[in-house]
């Protein structure tokens, strides 16, 4: 048969030992997203993660206010919410071991605080004292990464070395919709397959890249779909779902840390805020939109589930938002104190090795610098000395 | 007793040699790239290395470079030291997003927390008939990129030094490999390989009297040359091999212009916005006084690198450097 006379796709005419390396069909994801809450599935769920789901997304959406009121009064530069998207968040950090490593997105702050950073601590790109406030070792989470989809190789490098070692560690890597159109989006995949590391990825497909809804961003039937050219399986998922998350999540690591390889699991969810404090969402998305996503609420749809099953009462929800608001308190507190800033800082952590160059440079600023205090001790003591005089006259 | 001549290793082979001194010393050390296994690459550097290290330590990669160095950089978190293969100076350029947002920054960023030491070997420059693509000289985007070392050597002691420094060093370096002189031999003896002068100092190649040659890499050995001609007109030329651009040594360079009173740049990449400016002025600010003329450089033109069979009008040769040196002696004819 010529490739002329080949019906359907088409495909190049094997040599004749050739043999098809797997049959896509186990890979393609499921037409409709798969759910738990709401359907006979959510019985098999333990209560207690239930509840702990419950408690981190509470507490996940009260993060999330509060952070975006510290950029109103300035304390926080910019601060991409991800209300709306807080299944996606706890699920991925509920669902990982602590020897597993997360490689959040920028917008990923809930994550790493639900994974057990201090959330002053995971604040700290966003308020500029430090482009990364924790130990990225001590909780297992890289840093936070703001160039789309660069963070995939990293996880899956590190994936790999981990299994080289022989050691039993998955990475779960995030990214949003808009970066799966990076080229690193598919390098990574396309080398986790290949390796077949031990490594999932959580696109949280949250309908916008900025302004730019899925339409404009791919063609594919689905994200999850993509996973099928790597010979990897597509997961699709609702993202709303806390508990088909962390269920589906939880799957692909176990398929993982079996040696079995990587995963693309493709969370369906919704941004109801704008992209960050300083975008203007009216610009590209209808009121109602939003408000049809409301009625999917991840918060109402977990604690329909849980008074149903009698697992949460009035009195449980109410400790939940105690300790939700608590947490918002000491969050408030802590960021309305100026951090400490050593500009000495710039040059310490440039080289293990700094060049000539640096030591050069590190020398005038420690001159700018005492120069500068010599100037506020003078003037201090001018202004003791002529405390009379009006201000203004001290120079 | 007779006495075995030692036969001389290829600047290839000589990295080849430390990338496998490397490895035998170090268990964290990786080696990954395009075609690096079984192939040996395709200047044949890594040659050998995939047989005896296997492939889980000698990685034929996908082809990607960004997905190259990106893994890379997962692996040096969980503590490898990978050397990474670039298989050609301009196909490095899809991997620049990570060299430059993560490689060169994530020491910084992580406030020492999160070192990555990693190589990146890149095989740069012109002179071998490549055609497009294969010929640049990238190492101005690497100087301008705080946070890695940029070294290139120009001896074959000097390929297996260097590379073995680049690869034990705690910081990310960008190791750029002459590719006109990997087949150049020179008397390094391949059966007591040792380090030479460490990363960031520069050595007197020839010294002389007349003026100063500042120079790395590819044209070091042209700069040579180009000092014994001078002979003939009566120049002796001092020629300054830099060996590393980041960290520079300002202090050999220095002392030599101050020696000779004058100086000139010589390199491949093109001039404007090129390494020879840093350099001429770092030269003028330290030695001004000492200066008996200003500062020149010798460099490719300011165009993409020229299809082949026009490079070597491109490529700064003897008589454009001696042009220079005589333009220097304005002051004593005067
Ligand atoms: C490489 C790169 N290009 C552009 C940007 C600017 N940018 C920041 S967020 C964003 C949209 C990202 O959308 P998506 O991946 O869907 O994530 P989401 O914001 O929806 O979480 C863009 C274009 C960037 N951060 N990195």
């Amino acid at each position: 048969m010529t490739v002329m006379e080949q019906r359907g796709a088409y495909r190049p005419t094997p040599p004749p030992a050739w043999q098809p390396r797997t049959d896509p069909a186990p890979l393609l994801p499921d037409a409709l997203p798969h759910r738990v809450l709401g359907t006979r599935a959510a019985d098999r769920v333990d209560p207690d993660l239930l509840r702990r789901l419950y408690a981190e997304l509470v507490k996940g959406r009260r993060y999330n206010a509060q952070a975006t009121a510290l950029t109103k009064q300035g304390r926080l530069a910019v601060y991409p919410s991800s209300t709306g998207q807080e299944a996606c968040e706890v699920a991925a950090a509920l669902v990982l071991e602590e020897r597993d490593w997360l490689f959040p997105s920028y917008r990923d702050t809930l994550a790493a605080v639900a994974r057990g950073l201090d959330p002053v601590q995971a604040l700290t790109l966003l308020r500029g004292d430090r482009h990364t406030g924790y130990d990225p070792h001590e909780h297992r989470v890289a840093p936070l990464c703001t160039p789309l989809a660069t963070q995939l190789p990293h996880a899956v490098g590190l994936a790999h070395a981990a299994r080289l070692k022989g050691d039993d560690v998955v990475a779960l890597a995030l990214v949003g919709d808009g970066g799966t159109s990076e080229g690193d989006f598919h390098e990574a995949l396309n080398f986790a397959a290949v390796w077949q590391a031990p490594v999932v990825f959580l696109v949280q497909n949250n309908g916008f890249a900025i302004s730019v809804p899925l339409a404009k961003q791919t063609a594919a039937p689905s994200l999850a779909h993509k996973a099928v050219g790597y010979g990897m399986p597509g997961r699709l998922v609702d993202g709303n779902d806390a508990a088909a998350v962390h269920e589906v999540l939880g799957e692909a690591i176990a398929h993982a840390r079996a040696g079995l390889g990587p995963t693309l699991v493709e969370a369906v969810t919704y941004r109801m805020e704008a992209h960050t404090n300083a975008d203007d969402d009216k610009r590209y998305r209808e009121d109602a939109e939003v408000e049809a996503w409301r009625a999917h609420d991840p918060i109402a749809l977990m604690e329909h589930e849980l008074t149903e099953r009698g697992l949460l009462d009035e009195d449980g929800m109410r400790a939940v938002r105690e300790d939700a608001e608590a947490m918002a308190a000491d969050l408030r507190e802590r960021m309305n104190q100026d951090p400490a800033l050593d500009p000495m800082d710039l040059f310490a952590h440039v080289y293990a090795r700094p060049t000539p160059q640096l030591r050069e440079q590190e020398a005038q600023l420690r001159a700018e610098l005492d120069a500068e205090a010599r100037h506020h001790d003078d003037e201090d003591a001018h202004a003791d000395a002529h405390s009379h005089e009006p201000e203004g006259n001290t120079r | 007793m007779t006495t075995v001549a030692v036969k001389p290793a290829t600047m290839a082979q000589a990295l080849g040699r430390a990338l496998r001194d490397a490895m035998t010393d170090d268990p964290t050390v990786h080696v990954m790239g395009e075609d690096v296994g079984a192939l040996g690459g395709v200047f044949r550097v890594t040659d050998g290395l995939a047989k005896e290290f296997g492939e889980d330590r000698v990685t034929d990669t996908p082809l990607a470079e960004a997905g190259i160095l990106g893994t890379a950089v997962g692996m040096a978190m969980y503590g490898l030291r990978p050397v990474v293969e670039m298989q050609f100076d301009a196909f490095a350029y899809p991997a620049f997003e990570q060299l430059i947002s993560h490689v060169a920054k994530m020491r910084n960023r992580t406030r020492g927390a999160m070192p990555l030491p990693l190589t990146v070997r890149v095989p740069y420059g012109g002179g071998i008939g490549g055609v497009e693509h294969h010929s640049d000289s990238s190492e101005a985007y690497y100087m301008a990129t705080p946070g890695l070392h940029v070294v290139t050597p120009a001896t074959v002691a000097d390929a297996y030094g260097l590379l073995r420094e680049a690869i034990a060093s705690d910081d990310p370096v960008v190791f750029l490999e002459p590719k006109r002189l990997y087949w150049s031999k020179d008397a390094w003896n391949p059966d007591e390989p040792r380090a030479v002068e460490p990363i960031g100092r520069a050595v007197v190649r020839r010294p002389g009297r007349s003026a100063t040659l500042i120079t790395y890499g590819p044209s070091v050995p042209v700069c040579l040359e180009a000092a014994d001609a001078a002979r003939a007109e009566g120049w002796d030329l001092e020629v300054v091999d830099l060996r590393s651009l980041v960290p520079f040594d300002d202090e050999t360079v220095a002392a030599s212009v101050r020696r000779t009173g004058r100086a000139v740049v010589v390199h491949e990449s093109g001039g404007y916005g090129g390494p020879g400016g840093e350099i001429a002025a770092r030269v003028t600010e330290r030695c001004f006084h000492h200066l008996e003329a200003p500062v020149l450089r010798v460099a490719g033109f300011d165009i993409p690198y020229p299809p082949p069979m026009l490079e070597r009008h491109h490529l700064p040769g003897v008589d454009r450097i001696l042009d220079a040196v005589a333009r220097l002696q304005w002051e004593a004819q005067s």
